[in-house]
């Protein structure tokens, strides 16, 4: 299970792009995280692993808390996060074998991974998992001779080999056509059910949120503002991510009111 | 406007003076120079002929004399490659230091850039000398030379692609638990290679050329007997020389592009 | 592939290399090991030697420094610092010179092939020969001094000058070209208005990067005689005078250093 707590984030520029976000995920649940651009999903995200640090807060990991280890431990609970990327962020020039292994990294001495002397029980996995993810044939192509969700399928693979405990992907569809990014949706939704762990996804599109998540969570400026599932996300709840509580009507309307009354606005559109 | 309908120039007035006066001082400073070089102009009237007698001096070459300089054309090789094997050992470093995104703190940053300008300012011949002072003529002088000399250049070129690597897969494989270790061994390296190996090939390239000069002040390779044979006026085994410099130069340059060509 | 499905080869994995299999690429790899093991051999290369060396370094070091001279050095200093410069413009000068008909002469696009050969010969020659070598047979043709510096920088310029602008030649429109000779314009009003328009900011660009280049070697062709600073370097080496020599080598870099600045500034200005 995975808990974070009040977590804040303040850039050194200044700018505060968590402003005490608290949320639990668990079992083999997919949360989607929506929000405008600039709300703080990909900061909430690499929180949690600590590509960025937290600058206050919790994130525990079962028993673990994630804030507060030293460089040591929070490589090892690393392995137990996987992490997908919106640009897919393989290395480029190794082939697609490597680039699955280095998921397992973590486990492998300096000496071995020099070597590239991953342990046959990896390779037989790594085999595994290219065939689950429909890849079989390609593993001695080179990164960079893939299309874009064929990359973004090895990137699924090189966090699915960690055996992690938790998916995190930033926005694993965003630099994917419709019908790849759907294809990659229910491949993650696959994964987290068959190998019974949660998956966060921070997704721009609300659709494919509403489709594949079991529950949403809204950021707006650097809070949640909407936490629940897909059914729950009606207009009003999606006003108050995209537009800060500011509805439609109160836009289109040039005297529709005061915004004490926008309430009920919304509440007319039914939706 | 003084452009009347049946004058046309590029230039307006001002321009047009301005290029003049450029010109001017242009060509008064190249007749200061001319002057100041002091020339003595029966040499400088005799050179065709002297040129032309010397190439007459030269033909045939001596081509018995070419199994004399087998020997001295390997060392010339050899040379070359150690001194820019050495030169990338010592480069790597320097490359790290004096690439913006690598470099541990600002000081450190700014010795990797001095040492890459400072290598790169200094001639391979004074380096030569200074090592035929240190370790005595031969060609360890050579190839020190040509390895210090290459430093600044290969540190320079393998800087910036380490300053252009992609972000994305170090992150990705941080995230996976992996160490920097790791991170080096498997994103960084692997993303620099073929830039690392472009610059060796040409770096190789020209150390090959300068590996044939650094015989004049002792430090070894082809240009040892070439000087010789020059000081004893053998000039059609001067020839002999000058032709196989030309071949080990050309082919070395091919072998350069096509090592180049085959890791892009 | 038959051998991949084995079960003991589902746990190993080969990466293709480029050589053409694993034996090929150790084989290459030893080979490559022998050949340094013999260069160090044939060089003599020993470690005591280096040690020893080491000792003579730091006494050489400790005997340049600081640099220093005596008035009447510094006399020789200048004169030669002047006297590199001075050769550097003239060379320049009749370097470009000569290297305007030889590039038209070696791109293939104006020129007929036997000539077009010609040229291409020229370039290769002029560029395969060190500038030092060009000069040691200067002097021994012209005799001790600055002209023969000059003809041999002048002659390096044509291979470096000729090769690259013969390249931007090979580039241009030649539609514009081909306007002056439809109007009846002269072979050399064709050059004139037709080609030489076109490739003057590059002209103009490569003549400064080449002073610069020129520059550097006129410090050091007078090691063989051949006029310039590199004369008084060398006979300071040949004195035991390492204060001296240190001095020289100094403003040899800062000269080197100014022009290369200089150069840079002056082709950012005119680009
Ligand atoms: N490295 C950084 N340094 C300074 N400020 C940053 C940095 N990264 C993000 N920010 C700021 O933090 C806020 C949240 O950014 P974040 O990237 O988390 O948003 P996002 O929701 O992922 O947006 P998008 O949908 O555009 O990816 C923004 O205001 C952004 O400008
Ligand atoms: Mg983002």
């Amino acid at each position: 299970m995975l808990t974070v707590d009040n977590l804040e984030k303040t850039y050194d520029s200044g700018d505060k792009a968590l402003k005490g976000v608290s949320f639990e995920v668990s079992g083999n649940e997919i949360v989607a995280i929506i929000g405008p651009s600039g709300a703080g999903k990909s900061t909430l995200v690499r929180s949690i692993n600590r590509l960025t640090e937290p600058t206050a807060g919790r994130v525990s990991l079962d028993d673990t808390e994630v804030t507060g280890l030293d460089k040591s431990a929070l490589r090892d609970v690393r392995r137990d996060m996987g992490m997908i990327f919106q640009e897919f962020n393989l290395v480029e020039r190794l082939t697609v074998m490597e680039n699955i292994l280095s998921g397992r990294l973590g486990y492998l001495s300096t000496w071995n991974a020099f070597r590239r002397n991953f342990p046959p029980e990896d390779i037989k996995r790594a085999r595994e998992i290219l065939s689950r993810v429909n890849l079989e044939g390609v593993e001695n192509n080179r990164a960079d001779e893939l299309s874009g969700g064929q990359r973004q399928r090895v990137g699924i693979a090189r966090a699915v080999i960690q055996r992690p405990k938790i998916l995190l992907a930033d926005e694993p569809t965003s630099a994917l056509d419709p019908d790849t990014s759907r294809e990659v949706m229910s491949l993650l939704t696959d994964i987290a059910h068959e190998d019974d762990i949660p998956i966060i996804i921070n997704i721009h599109e609300v659709d494919l949120a509403v489709d594949y998540a079991d529950r949403i969570i809204g950021l707006s400026d650097g809070e949640i503002v909407f936490n629940g599932p897909p059914d729950d996300l009606d207009q009003a709840a999606r006003d108050k991510i995209y537009r800060g509580g500011e509805s439609i009507a109160d836009r289109e309307g040039p005297s529709a009111g005061s915004s004490t009354d926008s309430d009920d606005v919304i509440a007319e559109r039914g939706d | 406007m003084s452009n009347s309908t049946d004058s046309w120039s590029r230039f307006d007035r001002r321009e047009r003076l301005l290029r003049f006066f450029g010109l001017l001082a242009g060509l008064v400073i190249l007749v200061a120079a001319w002057r100041a070089m002091e020339v003595n102009y029966g040499y400088a009237v005799t050179a065709p002929r002297e040129l032309a007698d010397l190439f007459g001096r030269m033909y045939p070459p001596n081509v018995g004399y070419s199994r004399k300089i087998v020997g001295p054309l390997l060392e010339t090789i050899n040379i070359s490659i150690l001194g820019t094997a050495l030169a990338i050992v010592m480069a790597i470093p320097v490359a790290f230091l004096g690439a913006s995104n690598t470099a541990p703190n600002k000081p450190a940053y700014l010795l990797g850039k001095f040492i890459i300008s400072f290598t790169r300012s200094v001639n391979v011949i004074i380096w030569a000398l200074i090592f035929v002072v240190i370790f005595g003529p031969g060609a360890l002088a050579g190839v020190l030379a040509i390895s210090i000399r290459s430093i600044g250049f290969t540190a320079k070129l393998i800087a910036e692609a380490i300053e252009e690597i992609d972000r994305g897969s170090v992150e990705a494989i941080t995230a996976a638990g992996a160490s920097p270790v790791d991170v080096l061994i498997y994103s960084i390296v692997p993303q620099i290679k073929p830039a690392f190996i472009s610059v060796a090939t040409l770096r190789w390239d020209i150390n090959v050329r300068a590996s044939t000069i650094i015989g004049f002040v002792g430090a070894g390779g082809i240009g040892v007997p070439l000087q010789t044979e020059i000081n004893y006026f053998n000039w059609e085994a001067v020839l002999t020389i000058l032709i196989s410099i030309l071949g080990l130069v050309l082919i070395s340059e091919a072998i350069s592009a096509y090592l180049r060509k085959k890791v892009m | 592939m038959a051998a991949e499905s084995g079960s003991a080869v589902e746990g190993s994995w080969e990466r293709p290399t480029v050589f053409y299999n694993k034996k090929v690429k150790y084989l290459i790899y030893g080979l490559i090991l022998l050949f340094f093991a013999y260069s160090f051999w044939n060089l003599r290369i020993s470690p005591s030697r280096f040690v020893r060396g080491i000792g003579a370094g730091v006494e050489l070091v400790t005997s340049m420094l600081p640099p220093a001279y005596t008035p009447s050095q510094r006399e020789l200093l200048i004169q030669g610092i002047v006297e590199s410069i001075v050769m550097t413009i003239v060379a320049t000068t009749i370097g470009i010179i000569v290297s305007v008909p030889v590039a038209i002469m070696a791109s293939n696009n104006l020129s007929p092939k036997p000539v077009y050969y010609v040229g291409r010969s020229i370039v290769a020659v002029t560029r395969s020969l060190h500038e030092l070598i060009v000069a040691i047979i200067m002097v021994k043709a012209v005799g001790f001094g600055p002209l023969a510096g000059v003809l041999a920088l002048a002659f390096k310029t044509i291979g470096f000058f000729a090769k690259l602008l013969a390249e931007e030649i090979e580039d241009i429109d030649r539609g514009q070209m081909e306007a002056i000779t439809a109007v009846g314009g002269t072979p050399v009003q064709t050059y004139l208005y037709g080609v030489l328009p076109q490739v003057m900011p590059r002209i103009i660009g490569l003549s400064i990067y080449r002073l610069d280049i020129n520059l550097r070697h006129s410090t050091v062709v007078g090691i063989v005689g051949a006029g310039g600073i590199g004369i008084t370097l060398l006979n300071s080496f040949d004195k035991y005078d390492y204060q001296f020599s240190m001095a020289i080598i100094a403003v040899i870099v800062a000269i080197v250093m100014v022009g290369e600045g200089v150069s840079a500034l002056a082709r950012r200005r005119i680009q």
